[in-house]
Order: structure tokens, then sequence, then C-alpha cells
């Protein structure tokens, strides 16, 4: 128990990259993250000592991710981000300066979303994401291809010049 | 050459690094015999870089101070190495017995003024909404959180030590419903006073002190409650205000 806090803090920064990356907003994510934050500490309790800490609270971030988009049924809430919001706002088929992959995933559904960032950006495994998400594997596997492909789609063949863009 | 049926998910398998050699192999093969099947890959590892390269800076950004929930200073090891320790000596006799308790008892030992302290943390620097119910509404507030708590609660006050009620709220604990009120003195400081019902109520009653980085529990139980005074304060103000609490319990 005396540890919990810290561990739980270990975990706070990559809780903020898939959270930064499921929004495509930093405010939006870190109240994400804060939510998942508070949630985890009213209910350690329930947390089995022993079991994966990190997939624990990535379902917690999940389950009130969905929730909360459930209730807004809008990608990002709100555009609290202006470079973020600018670039969702954006809706002309000119991809030229567009084209990265923030973009891009703000145009997956959600379900398609949080699998390929799971898998791709947390390195969870199959498994894991699948308790996360409390969906069969069969559903992750068949999630993650749908969304590669789309992205592949949205990305075209060529899109390096997401590099090149403007960082601040 | 690949006599083996390759699967879409042996693919993603494949991207993700996932598959053992031997079927990698086998996978390499049937890519080899397939360049549009290899391009769509490396298309695919190509959007796992790329959201490695937006994403990854995230991870050095120091988070803002409202995500210093938990406090970061707890997270320092030694500082968390310490509040073990302080944990554990300062339980007192119960430090020294705790070998024979059951691991599930010893957790229960520590566990409840820790929440008490995290509760503390996590809600006394709110600045719209430290409380659900407000002071102005203090009978309401002291009925429901006895209704919900199944028991009576006599909220004390502190005014003659300068601190004056905020309000209160209800919260998880690992038992049940506890409530938590809030105290505020002029400079703004705050201070919460931590009450859950103690089921096995025939143990220890000493008043006990832990800190926790730079926020102090008082913490004792009295018949049926456990009460937990955190603040960020120092621990012989904290003490007076704590005597001064459980002596408006018992009069």
């Amino acid at each position: 128990m005396s540890d919990l806090a810290g561990s739980i803090e270990q975990h706070i920064p990559r809780l903020r990259r898939y959270a930064r990356a499921l929004t495509g907003d930093r405010a939006a994510a870190d109240d994400l993250v804060q939510d998942t934050l508070e949630r985890a500490l009213s209910r350690f309790h329930l947390w089995r000592r022993g079991s994966d800490l990190r997939a624990w609270l990535f379902t917690i971030m999940h389950n009130i991710f969905v929730n909360q988009a459930r209730s807004r049924m809008r990608y990002p809430h709100e555009p609290f981000d202006e470079p973020a919001a600018a670039a969702l706002q954006y809706r002309e088929p000119d991809w030229s300066e567009w084209r990265d992959i923030g973009v891009a995933l703000a145009k997956l559904p959600v379900e398609q979303r949080t699998v390929v960032l799971l898998v791709g950006l947390e390195q969870f495994t199959y498994e894991e994401a699948a308790r996360v998400l409390d969906v069969p594997i069969g559903t992750i596997m068949s999630r993650l291809s749908r969304a590669r492909e789309r992205l592949r789609a949205l990305l075209g063949g060529d899109f390096r010049s997401a590099a090149l863009k403007v960082v601040k | 050459m690949s006599r083996q049926i390759v699967t879409e998910a042996d693919l993603h398998a494949y991207v993700d690094g996932v598959l053992p050699l031997g079927r990698a192999a086998e996978v390499e093969a049937y890519l080899a015999e397939r360049p549009e099947e290899a391009a769509r890959l490396a298309a695919y590892r190509e959007q796992k870089a790329a959201l490695r390269r937006e994403f990854d800076p995230v991870l050095d950004e120091p988070p803002p101070s409202r995500l210093r929930v938990p406090r970061p200073a707890w997270l320092r090891p030694l500082a968390r190495y310490a509040a073990m320790v302080a944990w554990f000596a300062l339980g007192g006799v119960i430090g020294w017995q705790l070998n024979a308790y059951t691991s599930e008892q010893r957790a229960e030992a520590t566990s409840w003024p820790r929440q008490a302290a995290i509760a503390h943390v996590v809600y006394s620097p709110e600045v719209r909404h430290p409380v659900e119910v407000g002071a102005d509404q203090e009978k309401h507030l002291v009925t429901w959180l006895s209704k919900r708590l199944g028991t009576p609660l006599k909220v004390p006050h502190l005014g003659e030590l300068g601190y004056t009620l905020v309000g209160g709220r209800l919260l998880p604990g690992d038992r049940g419903p506890v409530a938590q009120f809030m105290y505020q003195d002029a400079k703004g400081q705050r201070l919460t006073l931590y009450v859950r019902v103690n089921r096995d109520d025939s143990r220890e009653t000493a008043f006990r002190f832990a800190e926790e980085s730079r926020v102090g529990v008082f913490y004792w139980i009295d018949r049926k409650l456990g009460y937990a005074l955190s603040g960020e304060v120092d621990r012989s103000e904290l003490l007076r205000i704590a005597t001064a609490v459980y002596r408006q319990l018992n009069p």
C-alpha cells in the first residue's frame, strides 16, 4: 500500500501520452488523466495486488473516456488547444499540409483509435488490449486491421512530411 | 514456398513483433512473394513510428501542477521509503506486532489514514469545488453524511483555532462511504477531517501521527468511528487541532 501512490505516479507520463493521442487535445487529455488518477486513488482498494497496475489504470482511463465521449459525442471535447482545434476544424480536402498522424487519428472511430494506440503506441499485447477494452481478442484484431487500413488511406503513401510539422 | 496459411492477424503480429521466430520466417517468405502486401505492412510499421514521433515527446513534458495527484514529493523513492518507515515506526506497538498480522490486516492497519492523506491532497487544492455541500447548509451536510455512513456524525467547530468549516463531501472508502469535512483559516490553509466507520472497534484507540511529505495526519479511533485529521501544518499545530476535535466529539 505504501508504494501505491508512487507506483501510480510512474504511469502518469504514459497515461498522458495515450490521453493526448486519444483526445488530440492537451487540456482535454490532462483532464482525462486527472479524472483517471482521482478515480484510481479513490478505488485503489479494488486493485488486485500483483496484477498489472498499468493495465488497470488504462482500463479506468478507457472507461472514463468512453463515458465522456458518450455524453458528448464530439471530438475533441472543446477547442482548448488552439493548434489542435485548428487542425480538427480543417475540412478542406487539401491534405498536403495536414497529412499528419494526429489528424488522421482524429478521423478514426473511437473504438479503432483506442486499439491502434494501445497496441501501436503503448505496446500492449493483443491480450492486454482485449482486457483493457473488455472485448474479445478477435475484436481487437479486426479493429486493429480496420484502423491501420484506414490510417493508411488517410495518410496516403508518403506522410513523412509529418515529421516536419512545426512544433510550437 | 509458403504453404502455411498466413492470416491478417499474423501480418499484424508480424508488424508488432510478437510472432514466434519460426512463424515470422514464414510470414517473410509469404511477403517476399507479395510486394503489395509487403508495402502495406511497411506502411503500418511507419504508422507506428509516426505515432511514437508525434506522441513520445509528451513523456518528457513536465506534468502540469494539477496532475500532482498524488503529490510528487511522495513519489520520490527516498520520500516514499521514509514515509513507509514512518508508517511502521509510528505504528508503535502495532509496528512490532505486524509480523503476527495477516497481510490483509497489515494493509488495513496502514491504509485508511493514508487514504485520508490522499483525499486531503486530492481535494484541498480545489478552488471551485472543494466540497460537495457547503457550510451554509451544515445541517443538511451532517444529516446526509450521517445517513450515508449509517451512524450519527458530529461536525466539530474550530473557529476558536481560526479554522472555519468550508463544507464536506462523501468519499468511497474500502469499507463503504467515508465523510470528509474541510476547514480553512484566514490565509486559505486547509485541513480535512476524514471520518469512517470502524467495524472492528476492539482495537487500539491511541492518537497516532503519520506524515506523508508535508501532509501530516493525526488519526484515532473513537468507538465506532475512525478519524483522521490531515493538513500541511506543523505537527504541534495539528496536534492542538486534533485534540480540540477530539474534545468536541467527546464533551
